[in-house]
């Protein structure tokens, strides 16, 4: 009881001095106090004296507590585990993984004391369900939709105005797609309608395809993920023997590459 | 002022009607030695055994001289009665050769003779006259033995080895025994290079790739072939054995097109069309396994179907866009001297070599819509024309045969695209293939 009126006192004590600390101007100290008289033996110095907290006293695993506490009269304090020394108050954060029980010792000229404070660790909860997202789009599948032929005259090789618009809007549909696959290979195929010569043909198709990829490296696209290859006209996408299907299969088309 | 006009018309309609009356004659001459000999074939009879096979064996001989396009037969309704059999059958009150030179017959030449069963074999006793000559004595061209099994794939060998001795005697070399290299499309976009005799006998795979394979050529020697092989990767150039029937190393330049390949006479060279560098596909040379690569033509134009001549080893014919639509143009071994030879008419393509590197067959699409390709002849020296077909569909990739006489090209006036062969003047039309799609024929030498 004593000791908690002391303790009391002192509290206050210390809270005065803590307040006239906050003051802006230090008033003059107070006169010496009057010595006082020492009768018989001095008093035996104060045990130290321990307050000590989680908060919050729960959390979930991966959250973190503050370890909080205050000690008097003590020369030495530690907090185990994982802290070690620590100043007589003060604050720590900890985030164990699993309930830890904290203990924090004090020891000074009037003895030692210890008391602790556990942090309940609970499960993290389940982690929350995956965002709903369309399946990834294959290459093939993104190319097909995304992406339109280039049509030629026959017996040329250059870029017509059509094709022109058409290879823009391709362009910017390849430079997205590559955003989505940043190692993907993208074949631009030179084709040919049936009726040139099988083995010219491999060469105008060669140039199609060439002509196609350069319009769309000028417009940004990475080129060394565009491969010309030359089918001549020997994947025709139609047979018909009529201006329609001839025109169908003079063309540069985009496929996904090895 | 009007005789001068009228005179320079005329002038001028002389210039353009006489060579082209000339032309055609040239190339024929060239290609028939002028005026054909006429010969007359008797129907041969075998004793015992021997005759069982003699119906495949006169089919076949008749056959081969006809084919030859080097004789002409004479109709055998204008034949005299009395056949021969035999040198000794010329004689008082037999049949006489005179019979046969005069009309009706009108021959210059009397094939005859008889077959015989000996010691299990069949034996033909084949007999050349020339009846033109005043006695049996000074006529005999040909007086030899054949021998054959006594079947009648024996009779079809016995009657080609007499009619290839027959043809010899006129510089006619005889087919029997080549082979036709071709692409057959058994399922749609997948090529494979096929091979069949010379008839279109024996049609059989030479590769299974199961991909494109197309564009083959064969070496003079007839040991290689060269092709296009287009896979998943870019189009590349395959050499192979045709004894070991296999892939023969041949390092393709990085490209994004190798193709169309052809050999120099001596094997050890092989041109090709790459875009090696990142233009337009041009003309390349390569020693047989790809090393050595040297660039022949420079051009922003797609260039292909290099064609050496195989005569002289030191010129190329080949197929060129410099002038817009696809041409021939010939140039030297080197790639200088490039000149063009067709008139920048339509699409001009596949060119090949007559064996006496004089002569070119190509197609054309000269006065047809684009595709509807004709056979041509052209002498590359006179620059002389001679059209082959006209107009019944798409005829194309025409190459020669070792005789120098025949023609075999693919042609789609069937429907399907298949393969036929004919005499260098356009006569004697062959289908040869059936089965399948058939382009892109090619003789062995």
């Amino acid at each position: 009881m004593n000791e908690r009126k002391a303790g009391a006192v002192l509290m206050a004590l210390s809270l005065m001095m803590i307040a006239a600390g906050c003051k802006k101007k230090a008033p003059a100290p107070p006169p010496p106090p009057a010595p006082v008289k020492v009768a018989e033996a001095p008093p035996p110095p104060p045990r130290p004296v321990v307050s000590f907290s989680a908060e919050p006293a729960t959390v979930e695993r991966g959250q973190c507590a503050t370890l909080r506490w205050n000690v008097e009269n003590a020369t030495q304090v530690a907090i185990n585990p994982g802290v070690g020394n620590v100043a007589a108050s003060g604050t720590q954060r900890v985030c164990p993984t699993t309930t830890t029980t904290y203990t924090l010792s004090a020891s000074g000229a009037g003895g030692s004391d210890s008391a602790t404070a556990t942090v309940n660790v609970s499960a993290a909860p389940p982690p929350p369900p995956p965002p709903v997202v369309a399946p990834k789009r294959s290459l093939s599948e993104l190319l097909s939709e995304q992406l339109q032929d280039a049509l030629f005259d026959y017996d040329k090789s250059e870029i017509r105005e059509d094709a022109r618009a058409v290879l823009t809007r391709n362009s910017e549909a390849l430079k997205t797609i590559f955003q989505g696959y940043g190692d993907a290979l993208v074949n631009v195929e030179g084709h040919c309608d049936e009726r040139g010569s099988a083995e010219y043909n491999l060469g105008l198709g060669d140039r199609r395809a060439t002509a196609a990829k350069e319009f769309l490296t000028q417009l940004g696209v990475s080129g060394g993920q565009l491969k010309t290859v030359s089918y001549g006209k020997e994947r025709p996408v139609c047979s018909e023997e009529n201006e329609g299907c001839y025109q169908r299969n003079r063309r540069a088309h985009f496929s996904a590459g090895q | 002022m009007k005789k001068t006009f009228l005179f320079a018309s005329v002038l001028l309609t002389a210039l353009i009607l006489v060579p082209l009356g000339a032309q055609q004659n040239d190339i024929v001459i060239k290609l028939t030695g002028g005026q054909q000999p006429v010969i007359a074939i008797t129907d041969m009879r075998g004793s015992g055994e021997a005759q069982t096979h003699m119906g495949v064996f006169n089919r076949s001989l008749y056959d081969e001289i006809e084919a030859s396009g080097v004789l002409k037969i004479a109709a055998k309704s204008g034949y005299p009665l009395q056949v021969p059999q035999r040198p000794q059958d010329f004689r008082a009150g037999g049949p006489q050769m005179a019979d046969w030179s005069r009309p009706p017959a009108s021959a210059n030449y009397l094939a005859f003779g008889y077959t015989a069963v000996q010691d299990g074999r069949l034996v033909l006793f084949g007999f050349l006259f020339d009846v033109t000559q005043a006695n049996p004595q000074s006529a005999q061209v040909i007086g030899k033995l054949y021998f054959g099994p006594l079947t009648a794939e024996g009779s079809r060998k016995v009657a080609q080895e007499f009619a290839a001795d027959i043809l010899a005697r006129f510089g006619a070399k005889s087919l029997a025994g080549s082979s036709i290299y071709f692409v057959r499309e058994e399922r749609v976009g997948y090529k494979d290079i096929w091979m069949m005799d010379y008839d279109g006998a024996n049609q059989k795979p030479v590769t299974r790739f199961g991909e494109l394979a197309f564009m083959p050529a064969v070496s003079k020697d007839n040991t290689k072939l060269a092709f296009t092989l287009l896979s998943q990767k870019n189009p590349s150039v395959v050499v192979w054995s045709t004894s070991a029937n296999r892939k023969l190393p041949f390092v393709n330049p990085q490209a994004s097109v190798n193709a169309s390949p052809d050999f120099t006479p001596d094997g050890q060279t092989i041109l090709f069309s790459s875009s090696l560098g990142g233009g337009f596909a041009n003309i390349f040379a390569a020693s047989a396994d790809g090393s050595g690569i040297r660039r022949l033509t420079s051009v922003r134009a797609v260039e292909t179907e290099p064609k050496v001549n195989p005569k002289t080893g030191q010129e190329v014919v080949m197929t060129s866009g410099r002038s817009g639509t696809p041409q021939i143009y010939r140039m030297s071994i080197d790639g200088t001297g490039v000149e063009r030879l067709t008139s920048g008419e339509g699409d001009a393509v596949n060119p090949s070599w007559h064996p006496d590197g004089e002569l070119i067959a190509f197609a054309w699409t000269r006065g047809f819509e684009p595709g509807n390709f004709n056979i041509f002849v052209m002498d590359v020296n006179k620059r002389q024309l001679l059209q082959l077909t006209h107009g019944a569909g798409r005829n194309e990739n025409p190459t020669w045969a070792p005789d120098g006489r025949h023609i075999v090209f693919c042609s789609t006036r069937g429907g399907s695209p298949q393969i036929y062969s004919m005499l260098a003047d356009g006569s004697n039309v062959k289908k040869l293939t059936g089965q399948g799609r058939n382009t892109m024929p090619v003789w062995s030498k």
